[in-house]
């Protein structure tokens, strides 16, 4: 017997759960500001899950994904990004989404069952997040080439979950990327969860980093509470894309803390001693942990961000509550350049109806 | 001025598009140095190169979703699906993105793609390679669905559908691939989108089909005429938006009608025909609109193909059932 093909799969952490570095801080973790930025970015976005979450309860949001426990993974990638590349999200990476220049309003708009709210006013050619799960990574290839065919260097980051790992689509973007050798980086957030069903149960993969070996893509995998790891190992391989040196498969490992969505409860198949457990791994006390000991965070630091994220949140809610609905024939609008006249009696009927 | 069989007029039009606009790119499978299983690009990898006619991997789902990628980057992308019978892994990308993706973003994002696919029976092909299916894509709201029935419509159609902003599944009746040649002027022409065409004028009663399906409606109609029965024979061409303002008016001059599709009967774009025609045209009827289907059954492996598709006999038989009303 010849071995012919072997492999390894790294896992990087810099700060285990107590916040102690385990070993010396990338480069970019250097900068004080650099991490009360990352920091800053994951406190905002736990304070707008709490929100939404609430908004929902109160019967003023639709069904709602909180990332609770997954904050440095959404935002240590959109971190590592360009304003030029394009960010491609499942549903769960509101905090990316935040740091690229997503108004929370558009994002409240959106679960608020509004399309505007994916008429982003800032990253103009991000995608919307994707319900359909795992669909949109044969996007993210498609962003890459136009990226390749146009030589431009900018770079497509696409991120979906553990259980969308288990989809052809998945494989397929990842498996054609690599023949095309595409500037797009693949990024798991693995919360061990879909909906009930655990990780065990999706896949007998030692790891999720390993599909990517297997398409011929570069697959590694991070401490995805850790978000300096998030952000060095997402951000080595956005540089190393945009280099034109191929895609990559980054595996965030992590947590969902929360339901899986609002319409979910998760004591019916998940332990809260697991739950409870795995509170003390979470990503923003391991961050805040580390700033406090090497003094670079204080108290009044701390509860100024809390008020600033609160009334950021506040005034992102307000703008909502405000927006009124769009009139019923919007729905005509947008269904393409220019409506046929098969569909103008339809949309009459609609009008009709609205005026009366 | 060009001889062209239905299948070299996608080629002339696909060039045409390439050339005129270098955002138009080609990708399927086997479409690169093989021209496509039916030949249909052959030569437009040495004119245009690897990087604008792109054979990918066998992956169904993904070309679609990365036609949806590159539409939303500016590009149009022109997927080829080999047959029809492999489209439907595509069906999620269509109906989930390609379809909703100007709508869900208020036009921030576009889709402007074209999927082509060969469809239909009649050549003797083997399992999963003679089906015709367009209701299902008819059903997508959207998207256009496109059949041409002629090489000029098919050149004319296809430029159209590649130049459209949205997304246009264009299906090729591929029984009629090669069955005539017709001189194109390849003059860069687009043929109207969203419109029926009368290929035959005649006041007794109308024939609505599109496809392969017009061959034998036209030599039903020719049959009839010997006869001093002057059908109409109207070429659907773009099922969805389905152009009724045509056919009513046709039928509200011949108040009959007879629809012809290769496809099964119930939930066919005939159905919706029929019920265009309930709705808004009955005052006109002289006779019940009548349908000549394929059956509700599974498509038959080639020895029993014929016995599924519809016939110039049973047109003629329904044409002659409708035409016996008073
Ligand atoms: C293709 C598809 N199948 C099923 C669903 C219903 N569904 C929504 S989220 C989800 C679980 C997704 O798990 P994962 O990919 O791990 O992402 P997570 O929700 O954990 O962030 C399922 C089954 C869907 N939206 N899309
Ligand atoms: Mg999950």
């Amino acid at each position: 017997m010849t071995q012919i093909a072997s492999f390894t799969i790294e896992h990087t952490r810099f700060l285990d759960p107590k916040g102690q570095a385990t070993q010396a801080l990338p480069a970019f973790a250097q900068n004080r500001e650099a991490l009360i930025d990352l920091y800053k970015a994951m406190v905002l976005t736990r304070t707008f899950d709490a929100k939404a979450v609430s908004l929902q309860r109160t019967g003023r949001l639709g069904t709602y994904a909180s990332s609770l426990g997954q904050e440095a993974v959404p935002v240590g990638t959109a971190a590592a990004m360009r304003a030029e590349d394009v960010f491609l999200p499942s549903f769960r990476e509101q905090g990316g989404q935040i740091l690229r220049g997503v108004r929370m309003t558009e994002i409240l708009l959106y679960w608020g069952g509004d399309e505007r709210g994916s008429d982003f006013a800032g990253p103009r050619e991000d995608f919307p997040i994707c319900i359909p799960v795992g669909t949109h990574a044969p996007h993210a290839a498609g962003v890459a080439r136009a990226f390749q065919l146009r030589g431009e260097a900018r770079v497509a980051v696409c991120v979906f979950g553990d259980g969308a790992t288990s989809r052809g689509d998945v494989y397929e973007a990842m498996n054609f990327a690599g023949v095309q050798n595409l500037p797009v980086v693949f990024v798991v957030n693995n919360n061990l969860w879909a909906i009930s069903v655990p990780r065990s149960r999706q896949t007998a993969a030692e790891t999720l980093a390993q599909k990517g070996i297997a398409a011929g893509i570069p697959g590694m995998q991070v401490d995805g509470n850790d978000v300096i790891a998030v952000r060095h190992a997402v951000g080595l391989a956005i540089e190393r894309a945009r280099a034109g040196k191929g895609p990559a498969l980054v595996e965030a490992l992590t947590y969902r803390l929360s339901d899986h969505t609002t319409a979910d409860d998760a004591s019916r198949y998940r332990d809260d001693a697991e739950v409870s457990a795995r509170w003390k791994e979470e990503p923003i006390s391991r961050l805040r942990q580390y700033l406090i000991e090497s003094e670079t965070w204080t108290k009044a630091e701390e509860e100024t961000l809390i008020a600033d994220c609160a009334a950021q949140v506040e005034a992102a809610v307000s703008e909502y509550l405000a927006t009124p609905p769009l009139p019923p024939t919007a729905m005509f609008d947008h269904l393409y350049a220019v409506l046929p006249t098969a569909l103008a009696e339809q949309r009459a009927e609609v009008e009709e109806a609205s005026e009366s | 001025m060009t001889e062209a069989t239905l299948v070299e007029a996608v080629g002339l039009a696909l060039a045409c598009a390439m050339e005129d606009d270098e955002t138009v790119l080609l990708l399927g499978e086997d479409i690169g140095v093989d021209g496509g299983v039916f030949r249909a690009t052959a030569d437009l990898i040495a004119r245009f190169g690897a990087g604008r006619v792109m054979d990918t991997p066998l992956s169904e789902s993904l070309f679609a979703g990365l036609a949806v990628g590159l539409g939303a980057q500016g590009f149009r992308p022109v997927v080829e699906y080999q047959f029809m019978g492999f489209i439907y892994p595509a069906i999620d990308q269509i109906l989930n993105h390609a379809g909703r993706l100007r709508n869900r973003t208020r036009g921030r994002l576009t889709c402007p793609l074209v999927i082509r696919a060969p469809f239909g029976g009649g050549i003797h092909a083997p399992e999963h390679h003679s089906e015709s299916m367009e209701a299902l894509f008819a059903h997508i709201p959207g998207i256009r669905v496109v059949i041409p029935s002629s090489p000029a419509r098919a050149y004319g159609l296809l430029l159209a559908a590649i130049r459209d902003p949205d997304p246009v599944v264009f299906l090729e009746p591929k029984r009629i691939y090669r069955a005539l040649k017709e001189d194109i002027a390849d003059d860069g022409i687009a043929a109207p989108l969203d419109q029926c065409f009368t290929l035959r004028a005649g006041r007794d009663m109308t024939l609505v089909t599109w496809g392969a399906m017009v061959v034998e409606t036209l030599a039903a109609a020719e049959i009839l005429a010997a006869e001093g029965v002057e059908a109409e024979v109207i070429d659907v061409a773009t099922l969805k938006p389905l152009d009724m303002a045509a056919i009513l008016s046709s039928v509200e001059r011949t108040g009959r009608c007879v629809i012809v599709h290769e496809a099964p009967l119930s939930g066919g774009v005939g159905a919706e025909i029929a019920a265009g025609l309930a709705n808004r045209g009955l005052v006109n009827l002289l006779a019940p609109v009548q349908r000549v289907a394929g059956y509700d059954t599974v498509m038959p492996l080639p020895r029993l193909e014929t016995d599924y598709m519809p016939t110039e006999e049973r047109i003629l038989r329904t044409a002659r059932r409708v035409l016996a009303y008073a």
